[in-house]
């Protein structure tokens, strides 16, 4: 059971507010002040990715993340619904946002040790996770 | 918080100061100016990040795209930027060697080729 679970529309201006969202609820987990920046940014890639996705798969439905307090974690899935959604190679014929699907994995996984992505014919999900203390 | 540019000349540099959050939405503004920039007929760009507060990877896709548009015209495009949690994206993302990265306006604008 996920502790907050937020739904936005697949537009570029809500996932700053995703970021902030998990931000608040990172913190309150007891995650490292240290880590929080990291976090807004990794939470912000997986947005990102999946706003991309269902912009480029013309989809109607909202991007879902998940937020759960664990007892020694604290984990963060990002879903999409778009079927396979396996790094896309586009042309390079404008140079916006062609690379940027790859950059964002990668900044992930630089960022973030526990992380992982999946995808199947129903969508795709980030999952990744940070150590938190039990805020007292 | 949303995006901020103004731009300043230097010598023969354009200067371009951000402030703000370059993300998702708000990088395609900064995409804009850096075209309008060029197409101006400015070549030497310099990019001043001091007060950027987030950048992600739809920004440096962006100032990748601004590199390979000053290039094109035998430009440069100098980053100013002290900000740990900045750069560490540039070099977790292995940009440090593609971006000249500068620790003030002045010494950006006094570097050469």
């Amino acid at each position: 059971m996920a502790t907050v679970d937020l739904r936005f529309s697949a537009s570029p201006e809500h996932v700053r507010t995703a970021r902030l969202v998990a931000a608040a609820v990172a913190r309150r987990a007891g995650v490292d002040e240290s880590v929080l920046d990291e976090l807004r940014l990794a939470v912000g890639e997986a947005c990102t990715r999946a706003v991309g996705l269902h912009k480029l798969h013309g989809l109607q439905t909202p991007v879902r993340v998940s937020l759960t307090e664990g007892e020694k974690t604290f984990s963060i899935e990002v879903g999409d619904d778009a079927p396979g959604s396996v790094p896309q190679q586009r042309d390079g014929e404008d140079d916006t946002g062609e690379e940027t699907d790859e950059l964002g994995l990668a900044v992930i996984s630089g960022l973030v040790d526990d992380f992982e992505v999946a995808a199947d014919a129903e969508g795709g999900r980030i999952r990744m996770s940070w150590p938190a203390a039990a805020a007292v | 918080m949303d995006l901020s540019l103004s731009t300043r000349t230097v010598g023969d540099r354009t200067v371009v100061e951000v402030g703000g959050e370059i993300d998702v939405y708000t990088a395609p503004k900064l995409r804009e100016q850096l075209v309008e920039l060029v197409n101006e007929g400015n070549h030497h760009l310099v990019v001043d990040m001091e007060r950027v507060d987030f950048l992600d990877s739809t920004g440096l896709g962006v100032l990748v795209g601004g590199l390979k548009r000053v290039r094109a015209q035998e430009g440069s495009l100098r980053l100013v930027c002290n900000q740990e949690r900045i750069l560490k994206i540039f070099r977790i993302t292995g940009l440090t060697k593609v971006f000249p990265i500068h620790d003030s306006v002045d010494e950006a604008v006094a570097a050469s080729d």
